[in-house]
């Protein structure tokens, strides 16, 4: 395991709509990162922890995050459960001041 | 924290006379408060044996349960307990200025607290004959209270294998007659009173409860009042005030019980039909001594049943200990269940009506043994007495108990209706019981959840999934979550909305968003909701929106369901479905031909039809959508959105010997007319061409079924999925063009006013077919020309959304992944 962080720029954020995600092949992991409408980034696992439902389906809102096949309910920010009991892992990402999608992956994050 | 010292140095002597229910319970609520180490325990119980369930006694009796198996609480526990018990010892008084009991053995005990819970024995009337000359008890006379009596009576009832007279038509006397005849003995119950169990019920539940005691090849003598047991040296029969005799062989007593008063009056506290006591269960007189049980007499009161006594001991031992310094008991609400093998009975509260407040509703089937009745107070229950058929009583008992308010519909309260008769209630219903069966939650699963905290239905569904997958089961999670909150159940508000996140019913959203002119998801959140998006609330407003604006409507993907962005149905593994439209289920052989080679250009994994008539290919990618579509060239067949669905058709008049009307045609119509409309949930429809009904459109969300004469029957609110339900018959009606209107025009009101994933058959019982029928028939609101208009403006809005295979929607819509940039 690796503690080397590396950051990737994914792309424009004008990728993503609005309120949607999409995923992301980084680094040998598949991470989903979503675009809320209020602006904000998040990134976490592409795969849900319950039976590996594409969370990039999924709908956003109010930095909650559901997934498209049984509606489990995950707090974007932080990754915790909201409903059922395994977490996500997230990753730090951020928009730079060009409009692109920065991602850190590699980092010791849970 | 330091203990207190005194504790430390002695303990508090606490005394208890008597150890049966009441006094047992009294000691096990103290321990439970710790009360183990305040006080040195010692019992007095004149019985030899530990604590047992009298209530149980006829089970024993009757042979349903073994003695031991009535015990509470062995000799043992006593002794793990540290306490003193003087087992079969009667105490005898109470010195109340030296604070000591003594026993008839010659034991004292110094007392700091006494309870008193002696109980009560069988009242014995004034009968002659009952003992012999000597003073003896005449052979063959029996009370009925004890385990010995219960032995004794089984003893003497083989041996004799006559006849037995139980003298008392109450609880006890019916339970100790349908016990008897276990011995092969022949019962004739005598009751003084003109009709049975005349605490309970009244005189019409009385007369049907006889005929059904009668039926059990049970005698009934009622206004029957014993005067004397006749024979010499053993009971040979009985005879009444009116001069009447019964030949019997032995004789029950269980004509009601007396309290055992007795050590309170010696003592000097006062006394009436028992002990009086205050609210924390203290004799009136001296604040050391405690009653508890049928010897206590609270407000006028003097309970013979168990529930109260429970109650009675909480609240003494709450006192006794401190645990709840002002602890008080005031009273408690009576029911009483008859354990009579072969008669089901429950009985609460009033038994008439007390004044023109209350109201009755009631019920009688006498044949068959039933009766119901019930006094309702201010909408709430004051007095119930089932007989024959008690599958309510547990909901009844609890809506007594806790005095909550009544469902408007009465008749709910009588019957389970349309429901099997062999339902549970939530309160019988094993802990093990799965009652979601999508996600695999128990009965026990949601109580765990309430006691955690979780105290509305909403709040237990997202904390278990319960209610989660088919929502099949949501009703009924929530009368289990009301059941274990009991009265504390917290009122989410949110149930009220249209949907969670923002707070307004759907009549209210719709005006609302009409006259602000808010067409998007995204507009609604910013100027109804503060701004606070809510994801689980988008798809509704979508739906919503789509509804009121159409044309207008300002589609955002992000709002929808991963099916509605693009177009298909996410199955389990993130692939998708795809199922070209088949209108009427008719295709023809080049259509057939074109989807096989898509089927086998893309190496589709499945292939399969569907139970709508169409064919279905399994297991796509999302980004293989676009190009099947193109490659396809048929359109959407929508069977991935909360939409109407498809319509099921027979052959019909083209081609059945037995058609009575063109359903495929008809289907292929409506077909084209509703293909894609948003609904609250799935609209699916069929058409029949002749009342066989080969393609059950009776359980369609709409359906329509020729019979002859050329008309139309049309159904809604049909399902046959989670629930199944034959659907009503909105008319009758003599064309294609009829039907087409009056499903529109339907649709569009269930659109208009259907909860979001509220399914027709929900839809239609929540309004009721009448008010359904008044509106799209009659036109009584007179809304029927803007529901047409608003359905033709959306059906004028639609566009075949997987055009946008040529179209590119929006970037990279359909692509697995995105690749990045470095």
């Amino acid at each position: 395991m690796t503690n080397t962080e590396l950051d990737v720029t994914i792309g424009q954020i004008n990728v993503i709509p609005p309120g949607e995600g999409r995923n992301f092949d980084v680094a040998g992991e598949r991470i989903a990162v979503f675009h809320a409408r209020s602006g904000q980034v998040f990134a976490v696992q592409a795969a849900c922890p319950h039976k590996g439902g594409p969370l990039a389906d999924g709908l956003v809102g109010g930095g909650i995050l559901i997934c498209p096949l049984h509606a489990w309910k995950f707090d974007l920010n932080s990754g915790e459960a909201l409903t059922g009991s395994c977490s996500l892992k997230t990753y730090p990402v951020r928009v730079d001041e060009e409009g692109c999608v920065v991602l850190t992956v590699g980092g010791s994050q849970h | 924290m330091s203990h207190g010292g005194v504790s430390e140095l002695r303990k508090k002597n606490l005394v208890v006379i008597g150890n049966g229910m009441a006094g047992a319970r009294a000691v096990e609520e103290i321990l439970t408060r710790g009360g183990g180490d305040m006080f040195e325990i010692t019992v007095y119980g004149d019985e030899p044996y530990g604590n047992y369930n009298r209530i149980l006694l006829s089970n024993v009796l009757n042979g349903s349960q073994h003695e031991h198996e009535i015990f509470l609480n062995p000799i043992e526990w006593y002794r793990d307990n540290n306490i003193t018990l003087h087992v079969g010892v009667y105490a005898e008084s109470i010195l109340r200025k030296a604070k000591c009991v003594l026993g008839q053995d010659g034991s004292i005990e110094p007392y700091d607290k006494v309870i008193i819970a002696t109980g009560s024995r069988s009242h014995v009337p004034a009968i002659e004959g009952i003992t012999l000359p000597d003073g003896r008890d005449k052979p063959g006379v029996f009370v009925f209270r004890t385990l010995d009596d219960c032995r004794e009576i089984a003893e003497y009832a083989q041996s004799c294998r006559g006849r037995a007279a139980i003298i008392g038509g109450g609880l006890l006397g019916l339970e100790a007659a349908r016990g008897l005849q276990n011995y092969g003995v022949q019962v004739d119950v005598v009751h003084r009173s003109q009709h049975l169990m005349n605490q309970q019920l009244d005189a019409q539940a009385g007369a049907i409860l006889k005929a059904t005691i009668e039926q059990m090849n049970i005698g009934v003598l009622l206004s029957r009042d014993t005067r004397m047991v006749l024979g010499e040296d053993r009971v040979t029969g009985i005879r009444f005030a009116d001069g009447g005799v019964l030949q019997c062989d032995m004789v029950v007593m269980a004509a009601g019980i007396k309290p055992n008063a007795e050590i309170g009056a010696r003592c000097g506290l006062k006394v009436q039909r028992a002990i009086l006591v205050d609210n924390q269960m203290r004799s009136v007189d001296d604040p050391d001594i405690y009653v508890v049980g049928e010897c206590a007499q609270h407000r006028g009161h003097v309970y013979g049943l168990v529930a109260p006594l429970w109650e009675q001991a909480k609240v003494l031992a709450d006192h006794i200990t401190g645990a709840v310094p002002n602890a008080a008991y005031h009273g408690s609400k009576v029911a009483t269940k008859l354990k009579v093998m072969g008669v089901e009975m429950a009985a609460m509260g009033l038994i008439e009506a007390e004044d023109e407040r209350d109201e009755i509703v009631q019920f009688t089937e006498p044949k068959k043994g039933t009766y119901k009745k019930l006094i309702v107070r201010d909408g709430r229950l004051a007095g119930a007495i089932l007989l024959g058929d008690i599958s309510k009583a547990a909901y009844l008992l609890q809506a007594f108990d806790r005095n909550t308010p009544l469902p408007e519909d009465r008749l709910t309260l009588l019957f389970d209706i349309g429901a099997s008769s062999k339902k549970l209630s939530v309160e019988e219903m094993p802990p093990e019981m799965q009652i979601c069966n999508c996600n695999g939650v128990s009965k026990r699963d949601l109580l765990t959840c309430t006691k955690n905290g979780k105290r509305n239905a909403k709040a237990v569904m997202e904390s278990t999934r319960a209610g989660m997958g088919c929502g099949s089961c949501k009703s009924l999670v929530a009368e289990i979550v009301e059941f274990a909150c009991g009265g504390e159940i917290e009122e989410d508000p949110s149930i009220h909305y249209y949907v969670p996140g923002v707070p307004f019913t759907k009549p209210e959203l719709i005006r609302i968003c009409r006259e602000l002119n808010l067409k998007s998801v995204s507009s609604v959140f910013r100027v109804l909701a503060d701004g606070k998006e809510d994801a689980a609330s988008k798809p509704g407003l979508a739906s919503l929106l789509n509804t009121i604006w159409a044309e207008e409507y300002i589609h955002e993907p992000d709002a929808r369901f991963i099916n509605e962005r693009v177009h298909a149905n996410i199955q389990k593994d993130g692939t998708f479905s795809v199922v070209p439209q088949i209108a009427g289920g008719v295709t023809t052989p080049a259509e057939l031909r074109r989807i096989a080679d898509v089927a086998e250009k893309y190496d589709v994994p499945m292939v399969k039809l569907t139970g709508g008539q169409r064919i279905d290919l399994l297991g796509i990618r999302k980004d293989q959508l676009p190009d099947i579509w193109r490659d396809l060239g048929i359109p959407s067949g929508h069977a991935y959105a909360k939409s109407y669905r498809t319509c099921k058709s027979c052959v019909g008049s083209e081609f059945c010997r037995f058609g009575v009307g063109d359903s495929t045609s008809l289907a292929i119509k409506i077909e084209n007319k509703f293909k894609g409309i948003d609904t609250p949930h799935k609209v699916k429809m069929a058409t029949a061409g002749c009342p066989r009904n080969c393609s059950e459109a009776m359980v369609k969300d709409i359906g329509a079924v020729a019979v002859e004469g050329g008309k139309w029957e049309i159904y809604v609110g049909g399902a046959a999925g989670a629930h199944v339900r034959k659907g009503d018959l909105l008319c009758v009606v003599d064309s294609h063009e009829d039907v087409l209107k009056y499903a529109a025009r339907f649709m569009q009101y269930y659109r208009e006013n259907a909860k979001y994933l509220e399914r027709s058959y929900g839809f239609v019982e929540r309004v009721g077919i009448d008010k359904i029928r008044a509106i799209i028939l009659d036109d009584e609101e007179g809304a029927g020309a803007a529901l047409d208009a608003a359905i033709e403006a959306s059906i004028a809005a639609y566009r075949d959304p997987w055009e946008e295979a040529y179209t590119a929607a929006r970037p990279a819509e359909f692509a697995s992944t995105l690749s990045t940039i470095q």
